[in-house]
């Protein structure tokens, strides 16, 4: 697929995120929004999945271990055909099976259910012991969250990962800079997120995750590493293609106005005929 | 009289995944730096490839058993009753029990007779914890021949288990020849008519003692094995308390939460009966030799006999 194609698909996807989150009236569009263009690439360009098929036993695995942003994850699933797009305004609502957080019974195309920030790093890498152990073939991807990286679990999880030298694993880091209670760096920093990894073991990869060829070459090059896991570090806009929500620790977890609503989806629409002129 | 034949049933867990992983190639084992005391390791020199020690992290550890579960791997993943319980709660709740996922958790050194590492390793609320988790079966087997049995039974069946061992050694009461496990399943030892004893773990076999104790006062005591907590035999303690009419629960935990409580929820709400909790109430218990911290805590047979004695005054 072209990088064209991939940023119409990812723009689609970002007009998913934030009509999810309007009409659940609640959710979490900035971390999704910033990790709109890696769902993006893993479910249309990387994975090897089956929308048709989705527990098909040879498939790569995808963990969501910032479980949080699963508006931008039913999105992409969506989008590629693994429910009806329809089902994305059923968010957050009684009997939906788009819970709040990952559900795997319910949801086609789920690999984890998660939510708990740093379990889903450990499931991951259960999964990717499992194919050494029995000799499977699939990879496995998780992506994390840079506040997310607080969590101890995660460093469990890295430490164990390399000593048993996953190379089938693929962990995200999703560097939008913000959480909560603000940056990062004011909460409690997680930086130099790179060295850390290094330090545990892993092979680092440093990308901008809004850049389609970056993406393509970071998840190559760790198809390529033997003997250890690899991390692709990718620094990112929280809010990203929204203009008021880029950047903005606030929309971390809030939905938008009927009024905002309006505004978000002319900036992506413009953005979408931007793209189409091209 | 011959000595009766005492095992840990951490030591019949060891021996039965050893047989397991014989009988079943999908099975792999975890453990958390603690292979020797949790008897993994017995696995562990029988199948190097599918034993994997994740250190001191047990909270990892149990997310990664239920990320190797949804691959259709059957993860036996052990620990201490402290951490597995405990420390690693939310991510058996979370990762294990949420997703339903087949992750069977082998809980060793439960209770009191942890004995001299004392309160920080002794855990008494484990039962109470696990019971809460939806979908959670809860197995606490009194002796070697049930310990083994409901290992094999916990593989076969489809869903988080968890399955609680000592580690003390105990005495043997079931008959291998005659003994049959069911999930689910109580079991009644001893036929009576004046009270019920429902009994778990390491506790059953002071039932048995304390029941022989209240025959030689004229009291006859039936008691009732349940090393099911969770799903509970409601029908055998129902049944055995409509004919009895007295309930005395006892169990090597707190009377908070544990067996006692399981079978008070179903009472109160079926058939109201006075119910006498017998376990460590609400308190840390401390270091010494296990059988004699089961004598001051009065969980061993002569002191459940007094406190049923007392309770019945």
């Amino acid at each position: 697929m072209t990088n064209l194609e991939l940023q119409k698909i990812a723009n689609e996807v970002r007009k998913d995120i934030v009509t999810e989150v309007h009409s659940a009236k609640s959710g979490h569009p900035g971390g999704s929004l910033s990790a709109a263009d890696v769902f993006t690439y893993l479910y249309f360009e990387e994975l090897n999945i089956d929308p048709k098929d989705p527990k098909k036993p040879d498939r790569d695995r995808f963990v969501l271990s910032k479980g949080h942003t699963a508006p931008g994850l039913y999105a992409a699933l969506a989008e590629r055909g693994f429910f009806p797009k329809e089902d994305l305004t059923t968010l957050r609502q009684i009997g939906s099976h788009l819970q709040g957080h990952p559900c795997m019974q319910h949801t086609p195309g789920l690999d984890m259910s998660s939510g708990s920030l740093g379990q889903g790093i450990s499931a991951a890498v259960g999964m990717a012991l499992s194919a050494k152990v029995f000799g499977d073939s699939y990879r496995v991807y998780t992506l994390l969250g840079d506040g997310e990286l607080q969590e101890g679990e995660v460093w469990e999880a890295s430490m164990f990962a390399s000593a048993k030298k996953l190379d089938n694993l693929c962990a995200i880091v999703d560097n939008n800079n913000l959480q909560i209670d603000g940056t990062i760096e004011e909460v409690n920093s997680p930086y130099p997120i790179d060295e850390k990894f290094k330090a545990f073991g892993f092979h680092v990869i440093n990308v901008d995750g809004h850049d389609f060829d970056q993406l393509r070459a970071a998840f190559a090059e760790a198809k390529t590493v033997k003997g250890q896991p690899t991390v692709i570090i990718m620094k990112t806009i929280k809010g990203k293609g929204v203009s008021f929500m880029e950047n903005n620790a606030a929309w971390h977890g809030s939905a938008p106005n009927d009024e905002q609503y309006a505004v978000a989806m002319a900036d992506l629409e413009k953005a979408g005929e931007a793209l189409c002129q091209k | 009289m011959s000595e009766v034949k005492k095992i840990a049933t951490r030591e019949s867990y060891g021996n039965a995944l050893k047989e397991l992983g014989a009988e079943n190639p999908n099975v792999i084992v975890l453990d958390a730096d603690l292979a020797g005391a949790t008897k993994t390791g017995v696995f562990k020199k029988a199948f190097p490839d599918r034993f994997f020690d994740c250190g001191i992290a047990e909270s990892n550890m149990m997310a990664i058993a239920a990320g190797i579960a949804t691959t259709g791997k059957i993860p036996f993943c052990s620990t201490f009753a402290m951490f597995a319980a405990g420390r690693a709660y939310e991510q058996v709740r979370n990762a294990v029990g949420y997703p339903h996922l087949n992750v069977k958790i082998g809980a060793t050194h439960a209770g009191i007779s942890v004995g001299e590492d004392g309160a920080t390793h002794q855990c008494n609320e484990d039962i109470a914890l696990m019971r809460t988790i939806p979908g959670m079966v809860v197995i606490c087997p009194a002796d070697d021949v049930e310990a083994r049995a409901a290992v094999k039974a916990a593989a076969e069946y489809e869903g988080p288990v968890y399955l609680r061992f000592g580690r003390l050694a105990v005495p043997v009461i079931n008959d291998e020849a005659t003994y049959k496990f069911e999930i689910g399943k109580g079991i009644t030892l001893r036929e009576g008519t004046d009270l019920t004893i429902v009994a778990t773990g390491l506790c059953v076999n002071s039932a048995l003692e304390a029941a022989e104790k209240l025959a030689a006062i004229g009291v006859s005591a039936e008691v009732i094995n349940i090393h099911t907590i969770k799903p509970l035999d409601e029908e055998l303690v129902l049944a055995s308390a409509k004919k009895t009419g007295k309930v005395v629960t006892v169990e090597e935990h707190s009377v908070i939460g544990g067996l006692g409580s399981a079978v008070c929820d179903v009472l109160s709400e079926k058939l109201p009966t006075p119910v006498k909790k017998i376990g460590v109430y609400d308190t840390y218990c401390e270091s010494g030799p296990a059988v004699k911290l089961l004598e001051k805590y009065k969980l061993d047979g002569n002191g459940v006999y007094e406190q049923i004695k007392d309770w019945m005054k």
